[in-house]
């Protein structure tokens, strides 16, 4: 008690004291950001949610970043150059790039960083990001040494990276939060605890500032940022929502200058007052039913290709979805790179009326009799989803498919899925890591139990996702990774139905905000206008 | 008086063990664990996350690292908030929590038995049905509905007070209104109940005939005895109060501890959900020994020697 009330006077002091020379200087520019939520850590090793990535955006820069647009534009490295083979990345880092505490970034940086992030110990969630490096992955699984990383340091400013095959999206991964690099010094003097504000040395825009729990983190523009000239607002503090409708309120009041995310239920009152304060773009993310193939009812590819034509994805769009979701005809989302001549379901623009009748026939061909298949409709609780769930019950009823609905608490149902658990019908989404189609196709891959709720097993898709993994020429890969995704939807082990959209409010008074499909805004592009 | 005091808390060590107990096992039976999220972890990750955090070793080990953690007062770690030990989120949390419930405490019980007494001084006038209404609409109305209401109203309508946040006393005056309307209500119907029953009681009628003025009769004689109904709800409400409301912390963005124990236990949290127990279950045991101890003072009769 005693030792509170000696600091709360000190602070007063402080705070007495400094008030004065604010007041002379320049008023700064506060940016009120909402946040999804807030951070599990600040140690990006060990993040993995949109809400984190958001903050390590501007805390950290990597050897590129995303531009305002979420283009790949040089970061901490100005130039680097591919070996012919694909496999070997030189970068070569900026003179000018320092961390909060002046420190120079040194290639050593990365390297401390990439070695830590693959060490057991480190327990990081997004470890296998970085398995296309050489060796990550044995490091990863306690086989090699941490030294034996694919990732050296030539000199302060060269970095050389091998993999393990030609990675043709590996630009946009080093984009993502476990390829940005940390500062040796600070994390191996403070451990755990390198990342409380005062300990935290961060190379990016901003640096840390403060953290309170539940109510808001503090970051203060970096000065010694390599663009620090260019970057015009000064505190950002993110604050985190859970509820929706309370960052809409403190949007309304102009407490906050934008919204990561909306409530869906008040869709069609932020669209008349708010105008193109609301922003709804595509985003790199998709929405879809796995099936569980190897249940006999459902084993025919023509009972599960009937039941997904009877599905009407502009009303679970328009309707349920209130535009807030595209209607989804393919697992990877249109707009993506790497993939000029995307495929979808053959009926994408059939009447409904059409499809339903076609639906009936492939039923019968399959030996369905009608009304005699029951399915069950999984889904994890979520307003949205159950209404998804109950609209897709009546559209099945259509084509004579009778179906259930079976609710279940989130941590229990993702336990319950990546379990094996008992299913006919689940629903799922992906919100793509980088955008390449390849982080979308691995999902049904058959080694891949984490993530293939449906257990599909298809030698030939899997000899296709391979043969992708080794092709260097972009075009002939593409083609090969289009046919993985055409034999996907002939067989529809996962019925694709929506495209995500990001959905966000953006205030007049905050300039710069570019929406793009990686829905990536760091702060430094942002700038705020009275 | 002091033997009593101390035998009710070497009482409360045996109850808070069971607590404990009970709260560590049962979290456990839920499906699921802290790190199960919707995208699932490598298997070999999951395993080095489990071997970090002594998941990997039998249930019963574990509860006994809890239990002997516990007792030199560390809750462990948090599993969804990493950059915090649960010890350090209710060093951050609890004084907020404290600000606002015992702000609306006091409200409640100012208001509550000044409208209650009112109330009854004026039985089955205007001034009683107004109250007695208006408390029934008090406490029929949830607090998931007249908070953002108000935050509406005051914050974007008005602009008078901040929508939502924390930092300055504007911040609190929402939330706590919010908290207090329904206590008042509670407080003011139980204040006329029993205030209109001590009035017909035999103590106070001695008073009357006594002569002594109505101020001192009802002010000292009545609504003492009216205390009594009013003290034994106001304990485990004040717990609750004190403790953070998850609505309210919610809805106005405060960072009190109400939230964790839902966060926590959606979120498989099982240290922030034990913690969060034990701070609850302390609260609840210490208030209801302040009650027992203000029975004796309210009313002469009672005595635990």
């Amino acid at each position: 008690m005693m030792k509170s009330l000696l600091s709360a006077t000190c602070l007063a002091t402080v705070l007495l004291t400094a008030a004065p020379m604010l007041a002379s200087a320049q008023a700064e520019v506060v940016y009120n950001r909402g946040n999804d939520t807030d951070p599990t850590t600040l140690d990006h090793h060990k993040t993995s949610t949109i809400a984190e990535a958001n903050l390590m955006r501007d805390l950290y820069e990597g050897l590129v970043a995303p531009s305002a647009k979420a283009e790949v534009i040089p970061g901490v490295a100005e130039s680097w150059e591919i070996s012919e083979d694909g496999l070997t990345y030189t970068f070569k880092l900026r003179n000018d790039a320092k961390w909060s505490n002046g420190d120079p970034v040194t290639a050593g940086d990365f390297v401390f960083a990439y070695q830590r992030i693959q060490d057991p110990a480190t327990a990081a969630p997004y470890a296998n990001m970085l398995y296309p490096i050489v060796n990550a992955e044995a490091i990863n699984k306690g086989e090699k040494q941490a030294s034996d990383l694919g990732a050296k340091a030539l000199d302060d400013h060269t970095l050389e990276i091998k993999l393990n095959a030609p990675t043709p999206y590996f630009l946009q991964l080093l984009t993502h939060q476990s390829s940005f690099p940390l500062h040796q010094k600070s994390v191996e003097q403070f451990g755990n605890e390198f990342t409380k504000p005062g300990n935290m040395v961060t190379n990016g825009a901003y640096m840390l500032e403060a953290f309170t729990p539940n109510d808001k983190i503090v970051m203060r523009k970096n000065p010694n940022f390599h663009d620090a000239a260019n970057v015009k607002i000064d505190v950002v503090n993110y604050i985190p929502f859970e509820e929706r409708a309370t960052c809409l309120r403190r949007f309304e009041a102009g407490e906050v200058l934008s919204c990561s995310d909306i409530d869906n239920a008040q869709m069609d009152y932020m669209k008349e007052k708010l105008g193109d304060q609301l922003h709804i773009a595509p985003y790199l993310g998709s929405y879809y039913l796995p099936v569980k193939v190897n249940k006999e009812k459902l084993s025919d590819p023509r009972v599960r290709q009937a039941l997904s034509m009877a599905i009407d994805r502009d009303f679970l769009a328009n309707e349920i979805w209130r535009e807030s979701m595209l209607p989804g005809y393919s697992i990877v989302p249109p707009g993506i790179d790497n993939y000029p001549d995307p495929v979808f379901l053959p009926y994408k623009d059939m009447d409904i009326l059409d499809r339903e009748d076609e639906a009936k026939k492939l039923l019968e061909e399959a030996g369905v009799k009608e009304g005699s298949l029951t399915v069950e409709l999984r889904h994890n609780t979520g307003e949205n989803h159950k209404n998804t769930m109950t609209a897709i019950a009546d559209m099945l009823k259509n084509i004579g498919v009778n179906a259930t609905i079976v609710e279940m608490e989130g941590t229990g149902y993702f336990d319950y899925m990546k379990n094996d658990g008992d299913f006919d019908l689940t629903r799922a989404g992906w919100i793509g890591d980088y955008s390449d189609p390849q982080n979308f196709l691995f999902l049904f891959e058959s080694a891949n139990l984490g993530f293939n709720y449906p257990r599909w097993s298809n030698a030939d898709y899997d000899k296709l996702m391979a043969e992708a993994a080794t092709t260097t020429d972009l075009a002939a890969r593409a083609k090969i990774l289009r046919q993985a995704e055409e034999l996907f939807l002939k067989e529809v082990p996962a019925i694709p139905i929506l495209y995500y959209s990001s959905t966000a409010l953006v205030s007049p008074k905050l300039k710069g905000w570019e929406d793009n499909i990686m829905n990536q805004h760091a702060t430094r592009w942002l700038s705020v206008e009275n | 008086m002091l033997t009593y005091v101390l035998r009710r808390l070497l009482g409360a060590v045996p109850t808070m063990f069971v607590i404990v107990t009970i709260a560590f096992f049962m979290i456990r039976l839920a499906p699921g664990g802290p790190f199960d999220l919707e995208r699932p972890l490598d298997p070999l990750i999951m395993q080095n996350l489990e071997r970090a955090y002594n998941f990997d070793k039998p249930l019963w080990q574990q509860y006994f690292i809890y239990l002997g953690n516990l007792a030199q007062g560390d809750l462990g770690p948090s599993f969804t908030r990493r950059d915090f030990s649960v010890v350090d989120l209710f060093r951050v949390g609890l004084p907020v929590s404290i600000q606002i419930g015992s702000l609306s405490m006091l409200i409640a019980l100012v208001f509550g038995t000044l409208l209650g007494a009112l109330a009854a001084l004026r039985q089955n006038s205007w001034v009683d049905y107004m109250v007695v209404g208006t408390a029934t609409f008090g406490i029929t109305i949830p607090t998931f509905v007249i908070a953002p209401l108000l935050s509406l109203l005051f914050g974007v309508l008005m602009g008078w007070l901040p929508a939502g946040g924390w930092g300055t006393w504007k911040h609190m005056i929402l939330p706590v209104v919010t908290l207090s309307l329904p206590q008042i209500a509670v407080v003011a119907r139980l204040t006329r109940g029993a205030t209109i029953e001590a009035l017909r009681s035999n103590h106070v009628r001695t008073a009357r005939a006594y002569g002594l003025p109505t101020r001192i009769v009802v002010g000292v004689h009545a609504l003492r005895a009216a205390m009594l109904p009013v003290v034994s709800y106001l304990g485990p409400a004040a717990a609750s109060l004190l403790t953070g409301s998850v609505v309210v912390e919610t809805i106005f963005g405060i960072p009190g501890i109400g939230r964790y124990f839902v966060q926590g236990a959606l979120g498989r949290d099982y240290t922030l959900v034990m913690g969060t127990v034990v701070v609850i279950a302390l609260f609840v045991i210490v208030f209801n020994l302040i009650v027992d101890i203000l029975y004796a003072w309210l009313d002469p009769r009672v005595r635990y020697d």
